[in-house]
C-alpha cells in the first residue's frame, strides 16, 4: 500500500519543532508499524536525510519502550496492543496517517518522536518498592498465604509496563492509571501493606511534581492501554490515599 | 469536587421532589415551600453551604480545567478524543457552564424575589394578597412564557449530560468501589438521566396546563 504520513519532527528539545509530510510506497499489510518506519528511514538515509528518530527495544510488547501517537491515539487504532504489535493491516492503501510523540508537560521531546519519560520513574523511586531485608534468613513468599483473586488483581495491576500510553491518551495528561497500577500492585499483597501509607503518599505527591493533570475519570486511558489496566486501580488508589490522608 | 458534587445532587433529589409536589399537589406544594423558606436549620445552615458547595463546585472546576489543559503545553495536530471517552466526559466544562448560566436566571426568578419579599420587605408570612400561600402561583408565573420554558428544558438536558458522566465520577474520585458497583453504575445513568428530565416534566406540565393545551 502507499500511504502518506505526517510526521512531527523536532531536532533537539530547544528546537520547536513541526509536522512534516512524507510519502511511502509499497508498504505491506504484514509489517508491523515500526518495521514500516524502518522501511521510511532507510529511504532517508539513502538520500542522505536524517533519519526520524524513535524509541523502541523488544519490540515484542513487553519492554514499554516503543510510544507513538498514531491518527490521535497512543499506540494506534489497534486496541491492546503496542505500537511494535501494531500491524499495517490496520491501515488502508491511501490513507493519512498522523505518527507524533506522546503528549504532555512531564514528558519533554528529545528529538523527533522519542520523548522523556523518566517522571515515571522518579515516581517510581518515591515508593513503588517493598523493602526487603536480604540477610538471609527470608521468608520464602510462598509461605504467605495469598487469596487467589487478590493475587490475580495484584498480577494483573502490575502487568504494567510503564509506557505512558495512559498519559499520552488522556485529556489531562493524567498519570492516575500508571501510578495506581504501580500502588495496586503492592497495595493487595501482605508484603506491601507494611509500608502502604507512606506508599501513597509518596508516590501522589511526586506524580504532582512532576506535572501531570489530575484525573476526570474520562476512562480513555484504560481503553488505549496495551495491557488493559482496569480503572479500578484508580479507585483503590484514591481510597489508599484518602484513608492514608486521614490516618497522617 | 466529588463532595461537593455529592451534596449538588442530593439536593438536586430534594429540590426534585418538593417540585414535583407541585404537580401532584398545589397544598403540599405551598406547605413545603413554606417550610422550607421559613425554617431556620434551612434557611441559616443548610442555605449557606448550599451556596458554598456551588461556588465551591464551579470554582474547582474551572481551576482543575486550567491545571489540566497547562499539563499539555503542545497540543496534539490530531487527538481522537471520540475514540476512547465519552463527549460528556470530555465536556464537563461546557456542560457545567450551561447549567451555572441557567442557575444565574433560576436567581434571578426565584431567589431574588424570595429574598426581596422576606428580607427586604420583611413579609415572612408566605401569603398573597388574598391571604393565600403564594408559592405555587409564583411558580405558574414562570412558566407562561415559553422561552422561560425552552431554556429551562435545554439547561437540564445539559444537566442530563453532567451527571451522565459526573454521578459515577464522583464515586469513581472517592474511590467507593465495592460489589454494588455494576448495580451503582446502571443506577448512576438512570438517576441522571431521569432526575433532570422530571425537571423538564414539570416545566412542561405547567406550560401546557396554563396555556390551555
Ligand atoms: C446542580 C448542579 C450540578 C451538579 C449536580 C453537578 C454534579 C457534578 C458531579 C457529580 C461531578 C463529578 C465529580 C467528580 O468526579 O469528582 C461534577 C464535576 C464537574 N462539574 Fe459539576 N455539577 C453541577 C453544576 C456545575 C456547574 C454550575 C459547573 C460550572 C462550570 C460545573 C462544572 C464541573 C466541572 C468542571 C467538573 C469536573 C470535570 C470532570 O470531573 O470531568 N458543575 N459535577
Ligand atoms: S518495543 Fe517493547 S513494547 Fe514495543
Amino acid at each position: 500500500m502507499n500511504l502518506n504520513l505526517k510526521i512531527w519532527r523536532q531536532k533537539n528539545s530547544n528546537d520547536k519543532g513541526g509536522m512534516h509530510s512524507y510519502q511511502i510506497s509499497d508498504v505491506s499489510p504484514d509489517m508491523s508499524f515500526l518495521e514500516m518506519l524502518d522501511v521510511l528511514n532507510q529511504q532517508l538515509n539513502d538520500k542522505g536525510e536524517e533519519p526520524i528518530a524513535f524509541d523502541h527495544d523488544c519490540r515484542e510488547g513487553i519492554c514499554g519502550m516503543c510510544s507513538l501517537q498514531i491518527n490521535g491515539e497512543p499506540h494506534g487504532p489497534d486496541r491492546g496492543v503496542t505500537t511494535c504489535q501494531l500491524h499495517m493491516r490496520k491501515f488502508n492503501d491511501g490513507d493519512t496517517i498522523y505518527i507524533e510523540p506522546f503528549r504532555a508537560k512531564a514528558f519533554p521531546v528529545i528529538k523527533d518522536l522519542v520523548v522523556d519519560r523518566s517522571a515515571f520513574d522518579r515516581i517510581q523511586h518515591a515508593g513503588g518498592f517493598v523493602s526487603v531485608n536480604t540477610s538471609g534468613n527470608t521468608q520464602d513468599a510462598n509461605a504467605i498465604p495469598i487469596p487467589k483473586a487478590d493475587a490475580d488483581k495484584a498480577f494483573d495491576a502490575a502487568t504494567c509496563i510503564g509506557c505512558g500510553a495512559c498519559v499520552a491518551s488522556c485529556k489531562n495528561a493524567s498519570a492516575m492509571l500508571y501510578v495506581s497500577a504501580k500502588v495496586s500492585q503492592f497495595a493487595l499483597l501482605p508484603q506491601g501493606k507494611v509500608e502502604a501509607k507512606d506508599r501513597v503518599l509518596n508516590m501522589v505527591k511526586a506524580m504532582d511534581e512532576e506535572g501531570f493533570g489530575n484525573c476526570t475519570n474520562t476512562g480513555a486511558c484504560e481503553v488505549e492501554c496495551p495491557k488493559g489496566i482496569s480503572l479500578e486501580n484508580i479507585a483503590r488508589m484514591n481510597r489508599e490515599y484518602l484513608s492514608a490522608s486521614l490516618k497522617k | 469536587m466529588a463532595l461537593s458534587a455529592f451534596f449538588l445532587m442530593l439536593f438536586l433529589l430534594q429540590h426534585f421532589a418538593i417540585n414535583m409536589m407541585s404537580v401532584v399537589s398545589p397544598e403540599m406544594f405551598n406547605e413545603t415551600s413554606h417550610f422550607m423558606g421559613t425554617n431556620p436549620m434551612i434557611q441559616y445552615l443548610m442555605q449557606p453551604i448550599l451556596i458554598f458547595a456551588v461556588v465551591f463546585h464551579f470554582v474547582m472546576g474551572f481551576i482543575l480545567e486550567a491545571r489540566n489543559k497547562a499539563a499539555r503545553n503542545v497540543k496534539y495536530a490530531k487527538y481522537n478524543g471520540a475514540a476512547n471517552a465519552s463527549w460528556f466526559s470530555r465536556n464537563m466544562l461546557v456542560s457545567g457552564l450551561v447549567v451555572l448560566a441557567f442557575l444565574g436566571l433560576h436567581f434571578y426568578d426565584f431567589w431574588l424575589p424570595e429574598v426581596t419579599t422576606k428580607f427586604v420587605e420583611g413579609d415572612m408570612t408566605g401569603l398573597n394578597a388574598a391571604g393565600e400561600f403564594r408559592y405555587f402561583e409564583e411558580l405558574q408565573h414562570k412558566f407562561v412564557d415559553g422561552w422561560r420554558v425552552a431554556i429551562y428544558c435545554v439547561a437540564f438536558v445539559l444537566l442530563a449530560m453532567h451527571l451522565m458522566h459526573g454521578f459515577n465520577s464522583a464515586f469513581q474520585s472517592t474511590g467507593i468501589d465495592g460489589k454494588m458497583a455494576a448495580g451503582r453504575k446502571k443506577f448512576g445513568t438512570a438517576f441522571a438521566i431521569i432526575v433532570p428530565l422530571g425537571f423538564v416534566f414539570i416545566a412542561l406540565f405547567h406550560f401546557l396546563t396554563q396555556t390551555g393545551h
